[in-house]
């Protein structure tokens, strides 16, 4: 398991999406990125998953212990991605097959049932809610067994009730991954973050975490009073 | 149920009209046959027009096929290769410019007066927008999809057989449902050019021995060929598109 470092500044041509910044994923542990909408969170997602846009980095994103992230990387966003015409199974799967490697059923179907599908594994995404789909899309992520995850606002979409569920599967089903959750919401962070970052177009805001390990309970006075400090600072920065 | 229903009646009365065109203008047959006769030389003419509507179809059929598949391939391989768009889509546009009409004597010229020339002016005039069709929904994959694809270290082939192709059906559906109607435009073009037997050989024979009644009786087996091939293939399109994004 290794830190992984990002430092740099990006550019799309002549002009600067952001200023030069660093920031450190800590091993094993929750980094939430808080930020106003265009500042250049995604961005940083998809420079870290060296996933081909316009945008060029000036700087560097290595691991601690050298070496590349490259094909040590999970990817879960906004929006399921599961393939509408494969059922849960067959989309938790698909890493698999996009390698060509054989499906380990057993295994997918295990992880269905950590996020407890079994009855549903064999729907088709149409027949499943959205909070169902960001399920099935948790259970693909788990199935990639990569140590570094990036959650692009994957549970955003999803109502309050659902959306706290969901952090919870997810805080209990990726512990001991490097995780990088890039949010718009403080009080996501709050609950989540083991290192909070808040990201604005002047720069990278290092924000002190709520004690007490994750995940924490949306009523305590710390994780309420990290929020409202977040909020702010938010506010300010616009 | 309601909508066949509707076709029925549009198309009764349409021969109705027919009939009373032909009965209160006193056309002379040579120039119009009313229904009726159409219909009794349809009838008593089965067996030669079924002949020649079996090498019709035939044609159109194996030309669909063979442009679907050419047409599939082509899109396939530009959708995969940068190099190959550069080099093969200004040619394909270009091809485009050439009237495939024009064509038809140069293929019987080179190919002979049998089914082959027919096969490949109806793979000519599909092989387009097939092509076309295709590559666009090959080009549109949703790009979250793609995303998590290149992180889950996938192969550009495999990527394009397990999500880009079910992806793109949609588009090749409605490329198809162009070339049903294409597909038999081709064929009658090949046959007016040069050819011993088909429904357009028919219509040319009839016509040159004002023989208009059995003209058109061919002509109408034409269209309705055209239209069972139209909806079947609307139907498999429909069904394929709906198992793909339901």
């Amino acid at each position: 398991m290794q830190s992984l470092l990002f430092e740099g500044s990006a550019w799309i041509n002549e002009t600067q999406i952001f200023p030069k910044i660093s920031f450190t994923m800590q091993a094993g542990s929750w980094t939430c990125m808080l930020g106003p909408s265009g500042v250049g969170k995604t961005t940083i997602l998809r420079l870290i998953a060296g996933l081909p846009s316009e945008i060029v980095l000036d700087g560097s994103i290595v691991l601690k212990g050298g070496g590349r992230p490259c094909g040590q990387i999970s990817l879960m966003s906004q929006t399921d991605n599961l393939l509408p015409w494969l059922s849960a199974t067959e989309n938790v799967v698909l890493g698999n097959r996009l390698r060509g490697e054989k499906p380990n059923y057993d295994k997918a179907n295990e992880l269905i049932g950590k996020v407890g599908l079994t009855d549903h594994r064999k729907k088709k995404p149409y027949a499943l809610s959205g909070g169902q789909r960001q399920r099935v899309a948790l259970a693909r992520t788990l199935m990639e067994e990569r140590p570094i995850v990036l959650l692009d606002e994957p549970f955003s979409a999803l109502d309050a009730r659902v959306r706290a569920e969901m952090q919870e599967l997810a805080a209990q089903h990726l512990e001991g991954k490097t995780i990088l959750l890039v949010t718009h919401d403080p009080a996501e962070a709050a609950r989540l973050g083991e290192s909070i970052l808040v990201l604005s177009m002047n720069g990278i805001k290092d924000v002190c975490p709520p004690a007490g390990g994750i995940i924490r309970a949306y009523d305590e006075q710390t994780v309420l009073a990290c929020q409202g400090q977040l909020l702010r600072l938010l506010r300010e920065e616009i | 149920m309601k909508s066949s229903l509707r076709l029925i009646l549009i198309t009764v009365a349409l021969f109705l009209f027919w009939h009373f065109l032909v009965k209160f203008a006193e056309l002379p047959k040579f120039i119009l046959p009313s229904p009726l006769l159409v219909m009794q030389t349809f009838i008593s003419s089965f067996s030669l027009i079924l002949k020649h509507a079996v090498v019709t179809g035939t044609e159109i059929l194996l030309g669909l096929l063979a442009g679907t598949v050419l047409g599939s391939f082509t899109a396939i391989c530009l959708a995969i290769s940068p190099v190959a768009r550069t080099i093969v889509r200004p040619m394909m546009v270009l091809s485009q410019a050439l009237p495939v009409f024009a064509l038809a004597p140069i293929l019987t010229l080179w190919l002979g007066y049998g089914l082959w020339p027919k096969i490949l002016m109806a793979l000519l005039i599909i092989y387009f927008p097939v092509t076309s069709a295709f590559f666009d929904g090959l080009m549109n994959t949703p790009k979250g999809m793609l995303d998590l694809s290149r992180v889950m270290n996938g192969t550009p082939w495999r990527i394009m057989f397990n999500l880009r192709i079910p992806a793109a059906v949609p588009g090749l559906a409605s490329g198809l449902r162009l070339a049903a109607v294409y597909a038999p435009i081709g064929a009658i073009i090949g046959e007016w050019v040069g050819a011993s037997e088909g429904l357009g050989y028919l219509m040319l024979l009839a016509n040159g021995r004002a023989k208009i009644d059995l003209m058109f009786a061919a002509l109408l087996v034409l269209v309705f060929m055209t239209l069972i091939l139209h909806w079947s293939i609307d139907r498999l399109g429909n069904s394929l598109t709906a198992r793909m994004s339901p």
